[in-house]
């Protein structure tokens, strides 16, 4: 190939979006569109890998689109963070494809040419929205996400999909236009410029006030990262298939918010100018919360969707947590965060899904003894939980080691306990289920004598089920993230390279 | 030729009216008509280019010499407000004939044609003119041919919303009339940049305070500003749906126009906002008509009441950049004025052609209208997106404007009412989009299909100028802010 990097990062945005057009031609042919589909995935992975070498050769790539008002251009960059985060979603676009096809095909959703459609729109969105190089940019693309994934949320048509899809654009819109869009007009006004900058664009006689104000409504504007008391979203996009819910609900809506977070605080506030603030510690307590109470809410429901879904919001905490302690290993921690979680929380989706459509469960309750049906399934549930707890071997122990690290750092030991706490929680609501799916009789932990008792007869009586896994394209896209969240326990060097090198700028 | 253009753009749709009468057949009448409005429109985009150029054009009519004799003066604003009005009637009037045919008898056909041939000249010619005097005069044959327009609507309430109309903009004209004769009175001329130097001299007297209240009350009345704005929802709803496509897009744009006219150029910036203080009562009521109207139109059933009520609230958000009295406050409204052309127009003619199909209007009517006429239901999102303000769209351009002016001046806020007022917008745009895409079709109705090119071609022009207007911004900006400055007197 022989393309220059900046012709390949125009292709990594347009790709997916000329895409659509393919697909709808061949609309009427599933198998010619399905293929069409992962030909353009393949051909975007190596598009965003193409980008990720130049950037480890050193290069700068950059590219200028548009004028639209004097000063406020269209154009893009190439920085570490973005690199990062294009590479997760453009290769889990891939495992998700995989997923949707055998998902989609055996639960015999309707509209399924819409579906492919607004899905590419949606990944071509992140792309534009990861390799933005400056906030005006971001905002398009941001709004381009939300507006492509509703028709996405509320793929079913039903009247639950439509009220679904009443508070998620509710919510999105409403914190974008009025908060974000706020937010960056005053940052403009303030700073006269918009353009990603390392350490920040604001001088350094900036009103701390003002500032400080601005960071709290970036934070709220930033819906997508779905602090409280703006999470109410997320849970309600459930009502999607879960091939939405697991790439663009566990992946890329919600890690567009907490990138667009981290993304202001590094570029636009810069860290030194983010300690000093008045409302920082503020925001930090909020975010803190927002872990603790999703977390606790999640241990209450039943839904196994909607637990994962508060799960996620427990998580994004995480990374708007470590993106305002300011400090170096918190920034490091967070660019890691949004990898492993997104590997973790994809899994576990990914096997919500396959339950949903072999066994026809969705509640918790319901899944008692599945493991006998599912194995691999709920290994991978395990494996996955695992991650998302962060303990090894899965990836998700050391992003967590980090933002630790960070929090010790910067003396926040309330919000050092606050992580301890929504670990434990994490244990507590995750692990019960693959728990119960192997052991379906075990009711209690209290007494060990009944325990044993009823293992037995679960056992005995659990060998009368066959082996009932989900269509074969949707294992392997499970097994493949399951084996994602171990690798990058293993093998974390080139993902914390790139995070370390989001401070520095190019590595 | 090129010297006679500013009087040429007024005269053309004013002589092919009577015209039409002679021709006597719809289908030619409509042709001859489309060509009158089309050569209006020609011109005044060579208007334009010349005052970007060469600066302002004065024309004397008849010769006669400017304070004494009647003068057309064309600068950048209303430049820029020749090209909105006649680019949305050409646009508009391309629909025209199609959509006629279900909506008015076939006798009428060529009287629609005169009357809006005529309420286009009335409009350009109080664009054009420089002449207060002569202002009353279009306004009036705008007016009496819109009264007549409307009235033509099929339903009966047409009649009643016409009458209503006639009263409060009868009322609205005398005010303004009233005005001009007591400015008359003081200073003895009516020329606009006559009256605006010898204006200052006695601006302190009692008789020019209360001609700037008649002149101000009434040109409110015509822009439909909140509270006076009665008149409108029932005269846009009830209107035959081209008629309500090109005067939502256009009229209540030429009375912006007026109150910008008389305010800036003729009282004078100081008078208007030092000595009276227009600036808190504007932007309050402003403010309130954004939330009023946005509110109200959220609960509408019938989907043109609902668009009419939105207009109302999108006047609101001119008349606070106006109220602002800065170059960027005063570059959002014109920018705005462009935009929301571009975004009513667009989003009335799709529901013209709805009207087209399915015959009423009311919201139960739209459902599963998604499936069955995807590119107009496709053109009324993206219309409703640019209400809303999402990037990459008109209406994102002068909300940022907005939004600067209002940050600029420290109005913090008025700028978060402002953005809240857009999430309104939300609320009744989405209501169309659940009936339309989320609701199975009625059982009793027949299918319907995607509306003729006639519609297509004009709504999807309109729709792409909404989209291609909100990425190269090259030329609304240039001229709103050209047209701004030239109003505050900063020379370029």
């Amino acid at each position: 190939m022989s393309l220059s990097l900046e012709v390949i990062l125009q292709l990594a945005i347009l790709l997916p979006l000329v895409s659509t057009f393919v697909i709808v031609a061949t609309g009427k042919s599933p198998n010619l569109r399905e293929s069409v589909t992962i030909t353009t995935c393949v051909l975007l992975i190596f598009l965003v890998v193409n980008l990720y070498q130049g950037l480890s050769a050193g290069k700068s790539i950059s590219v200028f689109w548009w004028e639209l008002l004097p000063g406020l251009t269209i154009s893009f960059d190439i920085e570490p963070l973005g690199m990062l985060f294009a590479l997760i979603a453009s290769f889990l676009w891939l495992v998700t494809t995989c997923y949707a096809i055998g998902y989609m095909r055996s639960h015999q959703e309707k509209n399924q040419t819409r579906f492919y459609v607004c899905f590419a729109v949606a990944i071509g969105a992140v792309m534009g929205l990861a390799f933005s190089a400056n906030l005006f940019t971001l905002f398009i693309f941001y709004e381009v996400l939300t507006l492509s994934t509703y028709p996405l949320v509320t793929h079913a048509g039903t009247e639950k999909a439509k009220k679904g899809g009443r508070t998620y654009l509710g919510i999105l819109l409403t914190t974008s236009i009025v908060f974000f869009l706020l937010a960056i007009v005053s940052t403009w006004f303030v700073a006269g410029t918009l353009d990603f900058k390392i350490g920040g664009i604001f001088a350094d006689d900036v009103d701390k006030v003002i500032a400080g104000t601005l960071l709290a409504l970036f934070i709220f504007g930033i819906g997508k990262a779905a602090i409280m008391p703006f999470h109410r979203w997320l849970p309600a996009a459930m009502v999607a298939p879960t091939p939405v819910s697991s790439l663009l609900h566990a992946v890329a809506v919600v890690k567009a918010g907490v990138f667009t977070v981290l993304k202001v605080c590094v570029f636009i506030f810069g860290l030194d100018l983010l300690a000093v603030l008045p409302t920082t510690q503020f925001l930090l307590y909020l975010a803190g919360a927002s872990v603790l109470l999703a977390s606790l809410i999640a241990m209450r429901q039943d839904n196994l969707k909607a637990r994962l879904a508060y799960s996620t919001v427990s998580q994004l905490g995480y990374v708007t947590i470590g993106a305002l302690l300011a400090t170096s290993s918190g920034v490091i921690g967070s660019s890691m965060h949004i990898a492993m979680h997104a590997f973790g929380k994809i899994t576990l989706f990914f096997c919500a899904g396959a339950i949903l459509v072999t066994l026809h469960k969705s509640k918790i309750s319901d899944m008692r003894g599945i493991g006998r049906q599912m194995p691999l399934t709920m290994i991978a549930f395990f494996i996955a939980s695992l991650s998302i707890i962060g303990v090894p071997p899965t990836g998700g122990t050391w992003s967590k080691w980090y933002l630790m690290m960070g929090t010790i750092e910067t003396e926040q030991f309330v919000l050092m306990v606050i992580l301890m706490l929504s670990s434990l929680l994490n244990i507590a609501y995750l692990l019960p289920i693959p728990f119960h799916a192997f052991f379906p009789n075990l009711i209690s932990f209290k007494t060990s004598n009944t325990s044993l008792d009823t293992t037995e007869i679960s056992e005995n009586k659990a060998s009368s089920f066959d082996i009932k896994e989900a269509p074969l394209p949707s294992l392997i896209a499970i097994v493949v993230t399951t084996l994602g969240c171990l690798t990058l326990f293993i093998y974390p060097q080139p993902l914390f390279e790139l995070a370390s090198a989001v401070l520095t700028g190019r590595e | 030729m090129i010297a006679h253009l500013p009087i040429l753009q007024v005269i053309i749709p004013l002589m092919a009216a009577p015209i039409c009468l002679m021709l006597k057949r719809a289908q030619l009448v409509w042709l001859f008509s489309l060509i009158a409005s089309g050569l209006a429109f020609a011109i005044s985009i060579l208007l334009l280019q010349q005052v970007m150029t060469s600066g302002v054009i004065s024309y004397e009519l008849g010769g006669w010499q400017a304070p004494w004799g009647i003068e057309y003066r064309i600068d950048k604003l209303n430049a820029f407000l020749l090209l909105i009005v006649s680019g949305i009637s050409t646009v508009v009037l391309f629909a025209a004939q199609t959509s006629i045919e279900k909506e008015i008898p076939k006798n009428k056909h060529v009287y629609f044609y005169i009357l809006y041939l005529l309420s286009l000249t009335g409009m350009l010619g109080i664009v054009a003119t420089g002449d207060a005097f002569n202002v009353f005069v279009f306004l009036e044959i705008s007016s009496l041919s819109a009264y007549a327009l409307i009235a033509m609507g099929k339903n009966r309430q047409a009649l009643w919303a016409s009458y209503q109309y006639l009263i409060m903009g009868t009322i609205g004209a005398t005010f303004i009339l009233i005005g001009i004769g007591l400015i008359y009175q003081m200073t003895g001329t009516l020329n606009m940049y006559d009256l605006s130097q010898r204006l200052p001299e006695v601006a302190q007297t009692r008789t020019v305070f209360a001609a700037f209240a008649f002149v101000i009350v009434g040109v409110c009345l015509k822009l439909a500003m909140f509270p006076l704005h009665l008149w409108l929802p029932n005269a846009y709803a009830y209107a035959p749906s081209i008629v309500t496509a090109f005067f939502a897009a256009t009229a209540t744009k030429v009375a912006v126009y007026l109150l910008i006219r008389f305010t800036f150029s003729v009282f004078g910036l100081s008078f208007s906002f030092t000595t009276v203080p227009l600036q808190t009562l504007f932007m309050a009521l402003g403010l309130i008509g954004i939330f009023a109207a946005s509110t109200s139109a959220i609960y509408q059933r019938n989907v043109k009441h609902l668009f009419a009520y939105s207009s109302i609230a999108q006047i609101g958000y001119m008349i606070v950049g106006f109220s602002l009295s800065t170059v960027t406050g005063l570059t959002a409204t014109l920018l705005h004025l462009f935009n929301h052309a571009l975004m009513k127009g667009a989003i009335f003619l799709a529901l013209a052609a709805v009207i087209y199909r399915v015959g009423n209007i009311e919201l139960n009517n739209l459902r599963g209208l998604g499936r069955q006429m995807p590119l107009t239901m496709a053109a009324i999102v993206i219309g409703g997106l640019s209400l809303i303000g999402v990037p990459l769209t008109v209406g994102f351009v002068s909300k940022w404007y907005l939004l600067m002016a209002l940050i600029e001046q420290g109005w913090w806020p008025v700028a978060v009412l402002i953005l809240l007022g857009s999430m309104l917008a939300v609320v009744y745009v989405w209501r169309i989009v659940e009936a339309a895409y989320f609701k199975a079709p009625l059982d009793n109705s027949s299918p319907v299909k995607e509306a003729p090119m006639s519609f297509l071609i004009p709504i999807w022009t309109l729709i792409i100028a909404n989209i291609y207007f909100g990425i190269d911004t090259r030329l609304s900006v240039q001229v709103a802010e050209a047209a701004a400055q030239s109003l505050f007197g900063v020379s370029l």
